[in-house]
């Protein structure tokens, strides 16, 4: 069963359109890159697995759940990280993370073991009661991937997580991620313009004004667009090629 | 069916249960209640604006404005005990409104979206939201009554338990007209100007200030509008509460207008059916 399997995907805003006919699947345990200019349709694509819009053409499914249909059931199995920083300034990294648990249902000892124990996973151990506002950038990053985690989602989705941060922090969150892939088998679809946190092993889904242009292995992708490397590749095909769609679904 | 999950071991994801329903109520409103201890200015501010009408306002009032016997008052009273129930709605009106405000922030900044990803329901979410700015409102009428009790202005003391099931009541109409408004609104800007076209109308338009038969004897057609007006009944309400009593007209409008202004907020704010999804976010660029 796939992790999160999108079918035939269209959104518009009014008479723009925002997303045409985007059909792509992940498989559990599996780093998929969203790629895609800025305004090139993810963050909609986001919103819609997240049911904050209602998918109106098309259908997502996150394990076999329809998100429009059990939305619930759906979204009990995802975590997401938003691009938009959203952790509430006034309160303490723990008031935070426990709001989320009980978002989720998820209460007293409980919740504050996983709290715990998710500080530690994303290497800010004993950090529970700083105030957020008190964080750095890639902290504040950091504690939203764990309060992603919190529920123990079996999917996990970041839209543009590290942008706006320094190489070091970008290159820290990256690791912490792909490591819960091998780790934990969370699936992994990471919205990102930025090329460079492409790795070889990785699944890719390239977006161009609304429209998937490439989906597939990284070498399958650079081959079918006739480029010599991935940067290359996404170059021509979010600039350039726009006409079918290249390589092989993951 | 269990699946590969955070954590190794498979976990089987159960069936949401009462438990879970008040383990995410409590949540939202400790959340709501930690966010307003942190604001202190908003405390002040909310406790300030009624004191000054109660100190400033009826002070000078009380000797032009005469309030004769009318229910649920069997005797004259002074012009700052007519106006406190007013008072108290007024703390409920802004409160509402200000809980509201602050979705607009919320989800402009983002934060709204943790909340409507929840997988509980979305109606169960936005009412335990209004629970919490209700609960927060009620505490903030409490913490005006007591300094209105050092000035003197002493309801009966029954009056101070009987009137709380009318403060919720009274306040979770005005948290739904306020999270309804909140889903017709796309920028922050764009509802200052909406508080100003509902909180002061609504306020003024009111038996809060006067009686309604003053109003009448003023004019006729403003009269017609403060019996249109579902803060009318709050007051009212409120009023007769402080003093063992149900304005069974008032509960009734109170009651059915909480009804409707919920029941529309749910739908607006329903990403299949409301007014919210219709715009483009503002939250990413891609």
């Amino acid at each position: 069963m796939a992790a999160l399997d999108v079918a035939a995907v269209s959104h518009s805003y009014g008479s723009k359109p925002a997303l045409n006919d985007v059909s792509f699947s992940i498989a559990p345990a599996t780093f998929t890159v969203l790629l895609g200019l800025n305004g090139a349709g993810k963050t909609t694509l986001f919103s819609l697995i997240s049911h904050l819009y209602d998918t109106r053409r098309g259908s997502i499914r996150i394990f076999g759940h329809d998100v429009s249909r059990a939305s619930g059931e759906a979204l009990r199995r995802v975590g997401i990280v938003f691009q938009a920083r959203t952790l509430d300034l006034d309160l303490s990294v723990h008031q935070n993370l426990s709001y989320h648990a009980a978002l989720h249902g998820i209460g007293g000892r409980e919740a504050r073991q996983r709290i715990a124990a998710l500080l530690d996973i994303v290497d800010m151990p004993g950090r529970q009661h700083d105030k957020a506002r008190s964080l750095s950038g890639g902290q504040m990053r950091r504690i939203e991937i764990a309060r992603a985690l919190l529920h123990r989602p079996s999917l996990l989705l970041l839209d543009e997580a590290t942008v706006g941060l320094d190489i070091q922090s970008r290159a820290g969150i990256l690791a912490t991620i792909r490591k819960l892939v091998e780790t934990e088998g969370i699936g992994v679809l990471w919205a990102t313009h930025l090329i460079d946190e492409v790795d070889d092993g990785d699944h890719v889904v390239v977006l161009r004004q609304g429209e998937l242009v490439a989906k597939g292995k990284v070498a399958d992708v650079v081959r079918t667009s006739g480029a010599g490397s991935i940067r290359d590749a996404f170059s021509r095909l979010s600039r350039i090629e726009a006409a079918g769609t290249a390589g092989i679904s993951p | 069916m269990p699946e590969k999950v955070a954590g190794i071991i498979p976990v089987k994801f159960e069936k949401f249960g009462l438990r879970h329903y008040l383990i995410c109520l409590k949540g939202v409103v400790l959340r709501e209640c930690l966010r307003f201890l942190h604001q202190r200015e908003r405390f002040i501010s909310s406790l300030v604006r009624p004191l000054i009408w109660l100190f400033i306002f009826a002070a000078g009032f009380r000797q032009v404005l005469g309030v004769s016997i009318i229910p649920p008052y069997k005797t004259y009273v002074l012009y700052e005990v007519y106006i406190t129930p007013g008072l108290c709605g007024m703390i409920l009106l802004f409160s509402g409104m200000q809980s509201s405000l602050s979705m607009v922030y919320d989800r402009e900044m983002g934060n709204m979206r943790t909340l409507l990803v929840s997988p509980f329901p979305r109606w169960f979410l936005l009412v335990s939201k209004m629970l919490a700015g209700v609960s927060v409102s009620i505490a903030q009428v409490y913490a005006f009554l007591i300094v209105a009790w050092f000035w003197g202005v002493k309801a009966p003391p029954i009056g101070y338990l009987m009137v709380l099931p009318a403060l919720f009541l009274s306040g979770m109409m005005l948290c739904a007209l306020g999270m309804l408004l909140s889903s017709m609104i796309k920028q922050l800007e764009n509802f200052a100007g909406i508080m100003n076209f509902v909180i002061f109308p609504g306020y003024f338009a009111s038996p809060a200030l006067y009686p309604l038969w003053r109003i009448q004897e003023a004019s006729p057609l403003l009269h017609k509008i403060c019996l249109a007006n579902p803060f009318t009944y709050a007051v009212e309400l409120i009023r007769f509460a402080f003093y063992g009593q149900i304005e069974w007209l008032s509960l009734g409008v109170v009651a059915g207008c909480t009804v409707l202004f919920l029941a529309a907020a749910i739908i607006a704010y329903d990403p299949s059916r409301g007014l919210v999804t219709r715009k483009q976010d503002t939250g990413g660029n891609g």
